[in-house]
């Protein structure tokens, strides 16, 4: 969990990331709160700007490339991770409850092609919330996972199938 | 009002279902790492079913404040990014410090 | 629910509301039960990371606990509270875990 040192950014990117996460943060604001008055707007701004003055490093790293249709690839990912999670859960949930407890708990590892920061963390919070997988460590140079699987059928999923890398790697075009 | 009623209630009753194993999984397996198997991810599940039909209760019984449906969406999109990362956190420190992987065939610990 | 002398009425009282808010309390005292199952493991669990994860459990079923207590006791402005419950929660956990795998907190 360490974060990773900030690198050294020219101007321009580090203010793009501070415009970036200031609305972030103006918006979240005007939502939670839902009073549109003054008082409430400029002290909105000015918790805003605190925020972005102190943390501006942490969520925009530079400019990135091809954002809008990563994202709009990852919106469409996420329904079909949803479907995933709720078909595990039910598998998981027959294993909880058979008298007999089939389980066989291994390690494994694999290596996948993505090195991006936030490409890494999807897939790895993907795993864990497909029931069956828990990422145990990432080793973000080689793009290599260690995970700790419950059955053979979802260690095969991850090492012989291979299907959600490749969907991850098609969101973040990391092939 | 009643189909709506109804869709709460078994949204309810499936989200329950859910969290009850976990809480079972939690008991019954024989390692640490299985067991969290059972929980993070159960657990997760449920808790989105139920706030999800809370969700549709709120739309409907107290259509003056919709907003509150939005900060309960937040609540949700928290859960599911924030349980994950805690078990993996969780799960790295074990590791780390020497806690063996049960294997079939064990006794439990 | 204001009680106002010896009768309950809820304030937005409709037809077939009261029925929901019984459901509510059945499931707040299921949810109950569930961390009452899993103290079990937070206080047998043999080492620290069963008991710490035992913990974290507890304190996210806390967090549905305090939701569906808001719509029982009919005050939608109640959400603040399980949002910031549940950051608790999650950075607790998380500072627990780094604890555990370095053996201190800060490298100074």
């Amino acid at each position: 969990m360490e974060v990773g040192g900030r690198e050294k950014m020219n101007r321009g990117e580090q203010g793009f990331g501070i415009v970036v996460t200031f609305c972030i943060m103006f918006l979240f604001w005007l939502i939670l709160s839902g009073v549109f008055d003054a008082f409430h707007l400029i002290t909105g701004g000015i918790c805003s700007a605190i925020v972005t003055l102190i943390s501006h490093g942490l969520l925009v790293k530079g400019r990135g490339e091809r954002v809008l249709p990563k994202s709009l690839r990852l919106l469409l990912y996420i329904p079909w991770q949803l479907w995933q999670i709720v078909l595990a859960n039910v598998d998981v949930a027959y294993r909880v409850l058979h008298p007999k407890m089939p389980i066989n708990p291994r390690v494994i590892e694999f290596e996948t092609s993505l090195r991006g920061d936030f490409a890494l963390a999807t897939l790895a919070n993907s795993i864990t919330l497909t029931p069956g997988t828990i990422t145990i460590f990432v080793e973000p140079g080689k793009g290599k996972f260690w995970v700790h699987a419950l059955a053979k059928e979802h260690a095969d999923a991850h090492l012989v199938d291979k299907t959600m890398q490749g969907k991850v790697a098609h969101v973040f075009m990391e092939w | 009002m009643l189909v709506v009623d109804v869709t709460v209630a078994i949204l309810l009753t499936i989200g329950m279902f859910f969290m009850f194993i976990g809480a079972i999984g939690l008991l019954r397996f024989p390692d640490f790492y299985t067991r969290l198997h059972a929980t993070g991810k159960c657990d997760t599940l449920g808790e989105g079913l139920i706030i999800v039909g809370l969700i549709i209760y709120h739309l409907f019984h107290y259509p003056g404040t919709p907003l509150v449906t939005v900060k309960l969406l937040f609540l949700i999109i928290f859960i599911f990014i924030a349980n994950p990362t805690a078990i993996h956190a969780l799960v790295k420190a074990a590791y780390r410090r020497g806690v063996k992987p049960w294997r079939w065939g064990e006794g439990r610990r | 629910m204001e009680a106002t002398g010896d009768t309950f009425h809820l304030k937005n009282e409709q037809k077939g509301e009261e029925k929901m808010i019984s459901m509510f309390l059945v499931i707040g005292l299921l949810t109950v039960v569930t961390i009452l199952l899993c103290l079990y493991r937070a206080v047998v669990g043999p080492g620290v990371f069963n008991r710490v994860a035992a913990v974290n459990v507890v304190g996210t079923k806390t967090v549905v606990l305090l939701v569906i207590m808001g719509y029982i006791f009919e005050r939608p402005l109640f959400f603040d509270i399980p949002l910031l419950y549940a950051m608790l929660n999650f950075i607790g956990t998380l500072v627990f875990a780094k604890y555990l795998e370095r053996g201190e907190l800060c490298s100074w």
